[in-house]
């Protein structure tokens, strides 16, 4: 059967593509820019077909700690929100990686800080790759430029959330949640059976089943050497997932002199703006990291030793350049473009701050 | 083929909408799209906008410098985005509420009486399928029937009613512009 190909806005594809993943349960709150998801689920009303529980909680504070208790019986339960909601949501967050339970979170971002505004940014890239709540954890962070990539993260993160015991967010921004375009959504899948979950989550408190011991899922060891043994753990799962889930996308780097490091839609506008640069000799490559956490250091690193410089172009006021320049071991120039505030560059802005950063570029270029 | 085009106006005149019917349409002949929304307070009564491109080969930017065509509502939107239409291109515009007309003649200005036509059809929530209609004239993006296919698809079975009155719309638009 040939898919069918719709139309529809990033939030919208995400609350599909959960319906279609099996997803046992969403509990958010509604905030601009991302209300569609919520707003989706509600009209899609999955309960009546697939068994999914789509809750409007009080608060996000509620809604991340029904997402921890969901996680802990081995259900795939997620939640979304945007920047000032998911800062509520950080200590909830951080409860359940220290518990290692596996959740999707999602935030589509706007410009902060504080309540700020409700345009786009990227400025949660810290918040979201660096921890968020206390203490030593990570997130698996998916970064969609694509309202493609909006449907198939759901999936993506939910199995790698599984694979890792983990919880995954897809960071996205207010651009690939409102926009529309063509999507072709993943195919339903039925939510796993009580047993599946037995089988698949012996973790999970699901009831004693016979076991000596029961189940406890809790983020609390006060035996310091016990809870030291709990963060060795979960070290050894980060190493794991940085060896193994680093994903990136590079375009026009092949005979690149000069990179551009983007994520999200903000990689599109640099793409749009190579592209153009590329008509007139200007040879630009660009990498954008899908993961960014774990982030492509090596890929960075690599593409480094036969360029003459790099930009980072993000709408923040540099954040992601922090790996780049770590990825790039103060090898090359690194500088960073960004737009901070809800305001979103486009692709002639990108070239103009490319040329103020890489005079020699432009002058060799019209050479 | 590549069309890249901005729809300004007032929130509530039908922006969004009008922009999401070309989009459909662009579906129904297979051709990539985007829809990028102004998506802030503009939708309660502000000058709201949306960026929609139209193309045979992937889309990369969703935002733009500049465009083929813009379609104006509003004063605001014209002092906005003339500047932003590329040579060549064309700008489509109501003259009702504009005191100060596009003045720039590298380009294709086409002024449409739609306000003054839809209170005609005595249903003013015909206006911007009448301009849709001008737009469709003088930049071949896509077909009205993709436009038709378009709206029965998306449209609810309750509203089909009205896709007569929009293709009607639509012819009135071309004719008078």
């Amino acid at each position: 059967m040939a898919e069918e190909i719709k139309l529809m806005k990033g939030n919208e594809a995400i609350a599909h593509a959960a319906i279609r993943y099996g997803c046992d349960g969403y509990f958010g709150y509604p905030i601009t820019p991302q209300s569609e998801v919520l707003e989706t689920l509600e009209e899609l009303m999955p309960w009546e077909t697939t068994g999914m529980v789509v809750l409007q909680a009080e608060s996000e504070v509620a809604a991340i700690n029904m997402v921890y208790g969901g996680a802990a019986t081995g259900k795939a339960v997620m939640t979304s929100s945007s920047s000032p909601g998911v800062s509520l949501k950080q200590e909830g967050i951080s409860y359940i990686a220290a518990a290692e339970l596996p959740a999707l979170i999602i935030n589509v971002m706007r410009g902060g800080p504080g309540l700020g505004t409700i345009q786009p940014s990227q400025a949660d890239y810290f918040q979201a790759t660096k921890g968020g709540g206390h203490g030593d954890y990570h997130l698996i962070v998916l970064a969609p430029a694509t309202v493609q990539e909006m449907a198939d993260f759901v999936g993506l993160g939910f199995d790698l959330s599984f694979k890792y015991r983990t919880p995954a967010m897809i960071l996205a921004d207010g651009i690939v949640g409102q926009m529309m375009e063509k999507v072709v959504l993943p195919e339903p899948r039925p939510r796993r059976t009580k047993e599946e979950i037995e089988i698949q989550c012996p973790w999970a408190a699901t009831g004693r089943h016979g076991r000596k011991e029961r189940n406890v899922v809790t983020s609390l060891e006060l035996e310091p050497d016990k809870m030291e043994v709990n963060n060795i753990r979960l070290q050894e799962t980060y190493k794991h997932i940085s060896d193994n889930e680093v994903r990136f996308k590079e375009y026009y780097t092949e005979d690149a002199e000069y990179i551009i490091v983007a994520f999200g839609s903000v990689a599109r506008i640099c793409l749009k703006a190579i592209e153009d640069a590329r008509s007139n000799g200007l040879k630009i490559g660009l990498i954008r990291p899908i993961t960014l956490w774990p982030f492509p250091y090596k890929e960075i690193n690599r593409l480094s030793k036969t360029a003459k410089g790099i930009l980072t172009v993000e709408l923040n006021a540099g954040q992601m350049i922090e790996d780049v320049k770590l990825a790039v071991e103060c090898k090359i120039p690194v500088y960073h473009f960004g737009r901070m505030g809800g305001i979103v560059p486009n692709p002639g802005e990108v070239l103009t701050a490319f040329n103020k950063f890489f005079p020699e570029a432009t002058n060799n270029a019209n050479l | 083929m590549k069309e890249e085009i901005i729809i300004a106006g007032f929130g509530g005149q039908g922006v969004l909408s009008m922009g999401k019917i070309l989009a459909y349409a662009g579906l129904m002949e297979n051709l990539e799209v985007t829809w990028m929304p102004s998506y802030g307070p503009e939708q309660r009564g502000g000058t709201a906008n949306v960026t929609v491109i139209i193309s045979d080969k992937s889309i990369s930017s969703p935002v733009l410098d500049t465009y083929d065509t813009a379609v104006i509502l509003n004063q605001q939107s014209l002092d906005k985005f003339e500047a932003k239409v590329k040579p060549g291109g064309t700008i489509i515009y109501d003259p009702a509420g504009i005191h100060r007309p596009p003045t720039r003649t590298d380009i294709t200005v086409v002024p449409v009486d739609a306000m003054t036509a839809a209170i005609e059809m005595n249903n003013t929530k015909t206006y911007n399928m009448i301009l849709l209609g001008a737009l469709l004239k003088h930049r071949k993006i896509v077909s009205t029937d993709a436009v038709i296919r378009g709206l029965k698809k998306t449209l609810p079975e309750r509203h089909h009613h009205l896709i007569p009155l929009n293709e009607k719309a639509i012819e009135i638009g071309m004719s008078i512009s």
